[in-house]
């Protein structure tokens, strides 16, 4: 029963913590439920056996009854007291995170989550981390207000610009996890998304010293169709022709295209190369100049891809 | 039919320079209702947007424009005005036996500032709009594009229009009552209004001041709230829900009110425990000036701060509790008949009492963590603000709908709509807790594939709710082109309000009425006087 309805109700279990929550979520599905048939049952009850039988019906004059009321005045209290209690314990653990946490930084920009490890590897859009092991994650964001949201892990924190937030976790589910942005931050808000790597420690060290560069041995234009995916690109510039919050790729390689200042440039390596490192300095007519800069983010094999991967988008 | 408030004296001008409270509450009706029909409007809008993934309708940009309106125009030209400037300026001087609230010019400024405030909203959707969110978090309300200077002073306004109506509304409760009515006589409506007028005096600066320094900071770059000016945004957060955690009981507390008077009057019942209600009503709009932090639980303040906002928040639980507990008491051994208005203070009951259950899951730190910012609090909210304010907003303009037009309503189509409503409402929004549960975050325009079956079931719930309403309206329009039926007291019902004609003339009563006996001596035997609230 209690499996069923937590199957029902929420995402899996990918940390121990989400379990300690889900324990205080499935008590209170049973208190509001128990509440709930006590309100409508009474009420439904009593629509029928007091119904109206005629216009010289008789009640009684009853104004209180102080057992009753103190009833249900301290009955609720104690509960509420207990929930308190609970909820209040359960946050302590996510609260203090362990001394040997392994620190990685996380930095929030419109539209984007940036990752930086011990080691000084950078990933956009994707964080891995270790199986088993406590992971702390120190927060800042470059614009406006962020939300870092693991629902299989249970955890959400704001991120704020000129300060540092923190959480931790320590995953215990193999796989992939959905990182969701949940303070609204505008047109990309939605599409703010990240996914969460857990592997075991070997495969993650290994990854670690690879220096995340999974694309080594890739084809150029295969590689790009990576990192377009990973580093957010796809929010906003489709490969269908369908008009975006940027411009599609589709076809646009090799032709002029009319920038918002009324002169026009083509499409070419430099072109492409600039609008990633330096967004503002042409916007293409009819769109906001709203794309963040990659400027340090990106190695130069890295623009490669990409440049070849725009190419390639006939 | 003899001359009353609706045709005497006669013309537009007369409607337009109107000092009389009745005429003042029919004019913020019909213009709620206009708020409400354009904020539904929004929602549909936004449901249809949200039936699959990526672009349906519209594009991202005028999503959050759509869902922004729909949340500033619900709150601010809706709910808050409602049942307070609406129903309540219509019925609190009646209720007390008086022949006007106490400044009667004032209310009439009052709606002429609700009126600017509502045109310069309006001018701010059509110039540019406005994409924030009906909250304004800095850094993103001061740096984003759009007429969000003309959106928050539009919101600036209107708090005046709330701050004088409850001005108003003190002053007349303590200076206008009946001969004879003592404060434990006043209907427990009043008692609510009074509640309700205090939080807007009180808390409506709040966010006047704080709306101003969004303004100051767009305007002349003053580094208050945007951290790249020197500014802290989590400060904004302290200053919004000060004001708007409040707020929310300036919403609710006036729902209380009606069911107070409505389910009495349908179960032919004293009401249960006259003082606990009257001083519940007291008790939550003090606490409610304690919790705002519970809503910043996730937003990097203090975790003890955050302890001691769980604490508080669940502490202000208990009253609403009592109330629920009184209004069914009233229902025992009553005689209990099921027209319009008692089948939506029912509804009321309902609704409110998952809206308030829910609470629970978001006051307790460590489910709050999970469920913030998804579309579990969106379903609270709508739960406690639509499942509950409106709900008792629709039984009180059920209830005195005679009273304030003369006619009555056909009673059958009222019950399909209720039906329809009732039902569109739990599917629209019983399925959002489940979406939020499994981590759907709100404001969202695009979402995760696994979440589409309940996206699509809650829109098709939005179209039910929809339909419910517009057999409403249907409904109601009929009833104003009938001629002028309805008794004085068409639900036998014995507050002041009832003891006059229907509707009332202009001064409200021939001859001051004299208070004898309490505000719900619904029971036969006629009860010993020194027995009730003794």
């Amino acid at each position: 029963m209690n499996a069923w309805i937590r199957s029902v109700l929420m995402p899996v279990q990918g940390t121990a913590y989400a379990g300690r929550v889900d324990h205080l979520y499935l008590f209170l599905i049973y208190v509001s439920a128990f509440f709930f048939l006590l309100v409508a049952g009474l009420t439904g009850y009593f629509v029928i056996r007091y119904r109206r039988r005629g216009p010289g019906d008789r009640t009684p004059h009853i104004t209180h009854h102080h057992g009753l009321e103190a009833a249900w005045t301290l009955i609720p209290l104690a509960i509420v007291m207990f929930i308190f209690f609970w909820g209040f314990h359960s946050y302590m653990d996510v609260t203090v995170s362990p001394a040997d946490a392994l620190e990685i930084q996380v930095t929030a920009k419109k539209w984007l989550w940036q990752f930086e490890y011990p080691n000084g590897v950078r990933t956009i859009n994707e964080l891995h981390v270790p199986l088993g092991k406590p992971v702390k994650l120190v927060m800042t964001s470059e614009d406006v207000i962020h939300g870092f949201f693991v629902p299989t892990f249970r955890i959400k924190q704001d991120v704020v610009p000129n300060t540092y937030t923190q959480l931790w976790f320590q995953a215990t589910v193999p796989g992939i996890h959905e990182l969701e942005c949940t303070q609204y931050c505008g047109q990309g808000h939605s599409t703010m998304l990240a996914k969460i790597f857990v592997d075991d420690e070997k495969k993650y060290n290994d990854w670690l010293a690879t220096g995340g560069d999974a694309g080594k041995n890739m084809p150029l234009a295969e590689f790009g169709a990576m990192l377009y995916a990973s580093h957010g690109c796809r929010t906003c510039h489709s490969l269908d022709g369908i008009k975006g919050q940027g411009p599609s790729f589709k076809g646009i390689w090799g032709h002029p295209v009319k920038l918002s200042d009324g002169k026009s440039v083509m499409v070419d390596e430099n072109y492409v190369r600039e609008s990633i490192l330096l967004p503002q300095a042409k916007i293409v007519a009819g769109f906001e100049p709203i794309m963040p800069t990659f400027q340090g983010m990106l190695r130069e094999r890295e623009l490669k891809a990409l440049v070849e991967f725009v190419k390639a988008q006939k | 039919m003899s001359d009353n408030y609706l045709s005497s004296p006669r013309g537009i001008k007369s409607w337009l320079t109107t000092v009389d409270h009745k005429r003042i509450g029919v004019m913020y009706l019909a213009s709620i209702l206009f708020a409400f029909l354009l904020g539904g409007i929004f929602a549909i809008l936004i449901r249809i947007e949200l039936l699959k993934p990526g672009h349906n309708i519209m594009s991202a940009d005028t999503y959050n424009r759509v869902f922004t309106l729909h949340g500033a125009i619900m709150i601010f030209l809706f709910i808050i005005p409602s049942i307070p400037a609406a129903l309540g300026n219509f019925v609190l001087p009646l209720m007390l036996g008086a022949k006007d609230v106490a400044f009667p010019r004032l209310n009439l400024a009052s709606y002429y500032i609700y009126v600017a405030g509502a045109l310069l909203a309006i001018a701010a959707m059509v110039a540019g709009g406005v994409d924030t969110g009906w909250t304004f978090y800095t850094p993103y309300s001061t740096t984003t594009n759009g007429s969000v200077g003309l959106m928050t002073f539009a919101a600036f306004v209107l708090g005046f229009s709330s701050i004088f109506t409850g001005i108003n509304f003190i002053a007349t409760v303590h200076k206008l009552r009946a001969p004879g009515m003592g404060w434990f006589r006043m209907p427990l409506f009043v008692w609510g209004m009074y509640a309700t007028a205090i939080i807007q005096v009180l808390a409506t600066p709040v966010l006047g001041i704080t709306l101003l320094l969004i303004i100051m900071e767009r305007v002349f770059s003053v580094g208050i709230f945007n951290p790249q000016l020197g500014g802290d945004p989590i400060l904004f957060q302290h200053f919004f829900w000060f004001y708007s955690h409040p707020a929310v009981y300036i919403m609710i507390l006036p729902g209380m009110a009606i069911i107070s008077e409505v389910i009495p009057c349908f179960s032919r019942k004293t009401i249960f425990g006259y003082k606990a209600i009257a001083y519940s009503s007291i008790a939550i709009a003090g606490v409610s000036f304690l919790v705002w932090g519970h809503h910043m639980f996730v937003s990097g303040q203090s975790p003890l701060a955050n302890v001691i906002f769980s604490f508080l928040t669940f502490l202000v639980a208990i009253p609403s509790g009592v109330k629920v507990f009184n209004w069914i008491a009233t229902m025992y051994k009553g005689s209990i008949s099921l027209e319009a208005p008692m089948l939506y203070a029912i509804s009321f009951l309902l609704l409110f009492a998952i809206g308030g259950l829910t609470g629970l899951f978001l006051g307790a730190l460590a489910t709050d963590v999970h469920l913030h910012d998804t579309y579990f609090v969106v379903a609270h909210f709508h739960f406690v603000m639509m499942g509950g304010t409106v709900m008792a907003f629709l039984a009180g303009l059920h209830f005195w709908w005679p009273k304030m037009f003369g006619r009555m309503y056909s009673e059958a189509w009222a019950r399909v709509s209720a039906a329809l409503i009732f039902v569109g409402f739990n599917v629209t929004f019983l399925t959002q807790f489940v979406l939020g549960s499994r981590g759907m975050p709100r404001r969202y325009y695009n979402y995760l594939d696994q979440f589409q079956p309940l996206h699509v079931f809650s829109t098709v719930g939005s179209w039910v709710l929809a339909l419910g309403f517009l057999i409403m309206a249907g409904y109601l329009w009929a009833s104003l082109r009938r001629p002028m039926d309805a008794p004085a007291n068409p639900w036998g019902a014995v507050g002041l309000e009832w003891q006059t004609s229907s509707p009332p003339p202009e001064h409200n009563f021939e001859e001051v009425p004299l208070v004898t006996g309490g505000p719900y001596d619904y029971s036969t035997p006629e009860p010993d006087p020194a027995e009730v609230h003794a």
